[in-house]
């Protein structure tokens, strides 16, 4: 029953922690923007996001370690540890450079902007959830 | 990898850019200056960046690895009767190219600019994260 009222909003942290990743990607790309050799890198939304849902089901195998059988039995994170790594892809070069460096700096800029309104939208999203929650349990 | 993690990486760039300020102004400074009695003018400087990783592959940050001497010939100007001038009347100048380091300097500022405002954003979206459910 709580499962089913919360289905959504786990949908939300789930965008939410993967636009955080981006967010923080972008940063490191604008960071380099004038670091020799650096290749610039992008999350692929779409492809991390159905990872993220189909990775749900498979939490029952993380579990944390008990050291005491009195212990509640805890489930990892699905968005923790290597699984940041996934979906990270190579940013296609859009200007050749000489130092071999492909961040292109007006597009990192445009794809910070967006980000941080969709990272924004996606806060919203959550908080209006919430809301909605909050008031179907005090059912006035 | 939290949203924290964009401090870090966008402070080390800013550390990395105001450093590149200051060798830009150094080397303003020296772009002048006269070579003394051993012959050796100022060289300009230039500083080596190198991607620092972060933890995750997806945060990577900028250090300096190295501040690399420019080897371009001094620039020698005819001036018999400079204090300092040699032997056959020449007198030794730095090898900095005033044009380039302004180019260098507007560079570094534009940035540092950028840096910033991806720390303000981010400041901006953490206090925002912080309001959730309320």
């Amino acid at each position: 029953m709580l499962a089913n009222l919360t289905a959504g909003l786990d949908f939300h942290s789930k965008a939410l922690v993967l636009r955080a990743q981006r967010q923080g990607v972008i940063a490191s790309n604008i960071a380099n923007a004038d670091t020799p050799g650096f290749a610039a890198r992008d999350i692929n939304f779409k492809e991390s996001m159905s990872a993220a849902n189909s990775s749900s089901l498979a939490l029952d195998g993380l579990r944390g370690s008990s050291t005491n059988p009195a212990h509640m039995a805890t489930t990892g994170s699905s968005l923790g540890g290597t699984d940041s790594d996934r979906g990270l892809v190579y940013a296609a070069q859009s200007q050749p450079s000489m130092d071999g460096n492909s961040v292109d700096l007006d597009r990192e800029r445009a794809n910070f902007a967006d980000n941080s309104v969709r990272y924004e939208a996606t806060l919203r999203f959550i908080n209006g959830y919430s809301k909605t929650i909050l008031s179907a349990i005090q059912g006035q | 990898m939290s949203m924290f993690s964009i401090f870090n990486v966008s402070g080390s760039a800013i550390s990395a850019q105001s450093q590149r300020l200051n060798v830009v102004a150094s080397n303003l400074a020296n772009a002048d200056a006269v070579a003394g009695p051993d012959g050796q003018g100022y060289k300009g400087r230039q500083l080596v960046f190198e991607t620092l990783p972060m933890g995750s592959a997806a945060s990577s940050g900028v250090r300096v690895t190295a501040v690399k001497e420019n080897n371009d010939p001094l620039r020698r100007v005819h001036n018999p009767n400079h204090p300092s001038a040699d032997a056959e009347g020449y007198v030794t100048h730095s090898n900095v190219n005033p044009v380039e380091e302004m180019v260098n300097m507007i560079s570094a500022s534009r940035s540092y600019q950028n840096n910033v405002e991806v720390m303000n954003t981010a400041k901006a979206l953490l206090l925002k994260t912080l309001q959730m459910g309320q």
